[in-house]
């Protein structure tokens, strides 16, 4: 055998090993248009993850589903097909969601969610390659419902734009607050004007006001609250008073209660870990997107280190054993593959210039989530 | 519903109809005169929200942030004008609609080039803060009155242009016969370029205002554009009188719908399906008008009998 031959056999033998140690990572998330700070802030999340890690073996594809469902259909199939990837993450939107993973799962990937989380695949609609590391989406307006609660509101204003998860987030109130009501209004999605609504909620008598606007609305919602004389106690799931859309509110977000499973001053030795290093090579505050894009990376770490995507059942249980250091602390996952975890209540201030939260209570213990039962998984 | 709730979202209504008015005027303007369709007409009303944001971040005065908006805006419209748009007015509407909506992602991407990917701040002026109490018990906020009274002065200030002066005169000849105000010694470009830059500009203005009360961020323009478009549509293209009657019509059935349809459906259904199934009608309601509209009069209420 010739030095030659040798060498060309020993090159195939070391294309071979990285070829089979190579995992492909497809992160589907919005980069462009209205909703593209979230998909940054994920994105910025789960490669902060990567890098930290340091492993070359594992290979992130990134692209941007502009926010429409028929762009982010395309990219996955291209990723699939194309690209090869194993496993699928990082949608921001539900509808998006809904349009690829249940295909993703079926061609027999695994998706791990790192936001999106509709009420479908968390019941009838679970999958064992799907898992959401983020929350159930109904989880977030739970913990405010159980907050009006035991703060004794007996006559809140609640308000969601009208689509699928509009509808999951009041049901989602409405759970665990279960009194009476002052008002419950549908928004146009995408509104930005809502004297009407402030209008309503002036006659309506109301005690206190929970409101789910996602993005832009929020922040339309919050200022335009501030100016209409309405002094009421403000709640609301986390996602409009999270680090990338405050300081655009300002003081206007002062003091408001937000249901979250993740806080930057959470008491725990992953997360402040995780802030400082995110804030030190981005030069920004984290927002919760961010956190979940961060432990979604190190969940599917844990698991990598303990098998290959291509042995489906071994890496699937080392998904399901969620062996890793959560920013959150707490974390398992139920039998319908999506989180228990604590869900707290955060507070708007102001620390120096910037806006962020600070957690003032825990609103629900253990939370799993309402679809459960209607998983067939065991 | 009391009286005085309902007075207050009439007043919504209006003022949400006269900041429509002010996109509405520019777009029908520069239709009727040029023949233009011109979808980036939203990039304008963003640009004013950025630049008013930038500047009140600065300076921390709304005035001169008005004064960087109208400034901004105009420019941009004279420099799109002057680059792109003058290629188009000979191309059919097909052509133009695919260039201005490269502008509108130019602009876009440009925008987050710029300014970031986050919404920017921009407040109501301190002076402007906070409610007045109208005759009746209203408490409304002073700032959205403001809002009312600046679009009745621009509405009026673009009657006295279009009826009394020489300009207007000009805009009228063009809209009716370009060749022949060409032919008679008009500089038919230098009035398309200022045509356009004052309709860019009341779109800046429009992105200024509303921006200090809601999310100043890259696509805010596009629904307002829609919106617009329905307006002129009602309005009949063309007419800037059409364009305030449409504007006013849209923003009040746009308000008073998404209040009055769902307590309508609480007469026949539980309150939650109601909200519900009356926002999604409420959402219809405009272009359901729209409709009415075009079937009574197909070239909208102003617009030049065919």
């Amino acid at each position: 055998m010739s030095v030659k031959t040798l060498l060309a056999a020993a090159s195939l033998v070391a294309m071979a090993a990285a070829a089979q140690a190579e995992v492909k990572v497809g992160l589907i998330t919005t980069l462009s248009g209205g909703g593209a700070s979230l998909g940054i802030d994920t994105r910025d999340g789960f490669l902060l993850a990567m890098d930290a890690a340091g492993r070359d073996d594992v290979e992130v594809i990134v692209e941007d589903d502009q926010r429409k469902p028929d762009v982010a259909v395309q990219i996955a199939d291209k990723m699939i097909q194309s690209d090869k990837v194993d496993i699928l993450t990082g949608i921001v939107w539900s509808n998006l969601a809904m349009a690829v993973v249940p295909a993703a799962t079926a061609q027999g990937k695994f998706y791990l969610s790192t936001n999106a989380a509709p009420a479908q695949l968390a019941g009838k609609g679970c999958n064992p390659n799907y898992f959401s590391v983020s929350y159930q989406n109904d989880n977030l307006h739970e913990a405010a419902g159980a907050y009006a609660k035991s703060e004794g509101y007996t006559k809140p204003f609640i308000m969601a734009p009208n689509y699928p998860a509009g509808h999951d987030s009041l049901n989602g109130f409405k759970r665990f607050y279960g009194g009476e009501l002052a008002g419950e209004v549908f928004t146009q999605l995408g509104q930005t004007d809502y004297a009407a609504e402030l209008a309503q909620i002036r006659a309506s008598g109301a005690d206190s006001i929970f409101f789910f606007l996602p993005g832009g609305m929020g922040i339309s919602f919050l200022k335009q609250y501030a100016d209409s004389g309405i002094e009421l106690p403000v709640m609301g799931p986390a996602f409009s008073f999270d680090q990338a859309i405050l300081q655009a509110v300002g003081d206007a977000a002062l003091g408001v209660k937000n249901g979250s499973n993740w806080s930057k001053d959470l008491d725990v030795p992953a997360n402040a870990a995780f802030v400082s290093a995110f804030e030190e090579k981005y030069g920004r505050l984290p927002s919760l997107y961010a956190a979940y894009g961060y432990d979604t990376a190190n969940l599917m770490l844990s698991a990598l280190d303990k098998a290959e995507p291509s042995d489906a059942d071994a890496f699937r249980a080392a998904l399901k054993a969620a062996d890793f250091d959560s920013v959150r602390g707490k974390f398992s996952f139920d039998t319908n593959n999506h989180p228990i975890q604590d869900i707290y209540i955060r507070e708007v201030i102001k620390e120096g210039d910037i806006y962020t939260n600070k957690i003032v209570a825990t609103a629900i213990e253990d939370r799993s989530s309402a679809y459960v039962a209607d998983c067939p998984m065991q | 519903m009391s009286p005085i709730l309902l007075a207050e979202q009439v007043l919504n209504g209006l003022q949400s109809g006269v900041m429509l008015f002010l996109m509405a005027a520019g777009l029908t303007l520069i239709f009727g005169v040029m023949g233009l369709i011109n979808l980036a007409h939203g990039s304008l009303y963003m640009v004013g929200a950025f630049a008013a944001a930038a500047v009140a971040g600065l300076t921390g005065s709304f005035l001169l942030a008005l004064v960087a908006a109208l400034a901004a805006a105009a420019a941009a419209g004279a420099l799109v004008e002057l680059l792109v748009i003058r290629r188009l007015y000979a191309k059919d509407h097909l052509d133009q609609v695919l260039a201005t909506f490269a502008l509108i992602l130019i602009f876009s991407e440009g925008t987050r080039w710029l300014f970031g990917s986050f919404p920017l701040y921009l407040d109501i002026p301190e002076a402007l803060s906070g409610t007045v109490t109208l005759p009746g018990g209203i408490a409304y906020p002073a700032y959205r009155l403001a809002l009312i009274g600046v679009g009745i002065a621009v509405a009026l200030g673009l009657w006295w242009l279009n009826a009394r002066t020489r300009l207007g005169i000009r805009i009228r000849a063009g809209e009716n016969d370009r060749e022949m105000i060409a032919a008679l010694g008009v500089d038919i470009s230098k009035l398309y370029t200022l045509v356009f830059a004052l309709g860019a500009a009341l779109a800046g203005l429009a992105g200024a205002l509303v921006g200090a009360i809601q999310s100043v961020q890259v696509g805010m323009g596009e629904p307002v554009l829609i919106l617009a478009f329905v307006v002129i549509v009602i309005g009949g293209i063309g007419s800037i009188k059409g364009a305030l009657i449409g504007a006013l019509l849209v923003g009040l059935t746009d308000t008073l719908g998404g209040v009055l349809l769902p307590e309508l459906f609480k007469l026949f259904t539980d309150p939650a399906s109601a909200a519900a199934s009356g926002s999604a009608f409420a959402s219809m309601a405009i272009y359901i008008l729209m409709a009415a509209v075009l079937i009574w009069r197909p070239t909208g209420l102003f617009g030049a009998r065919a």
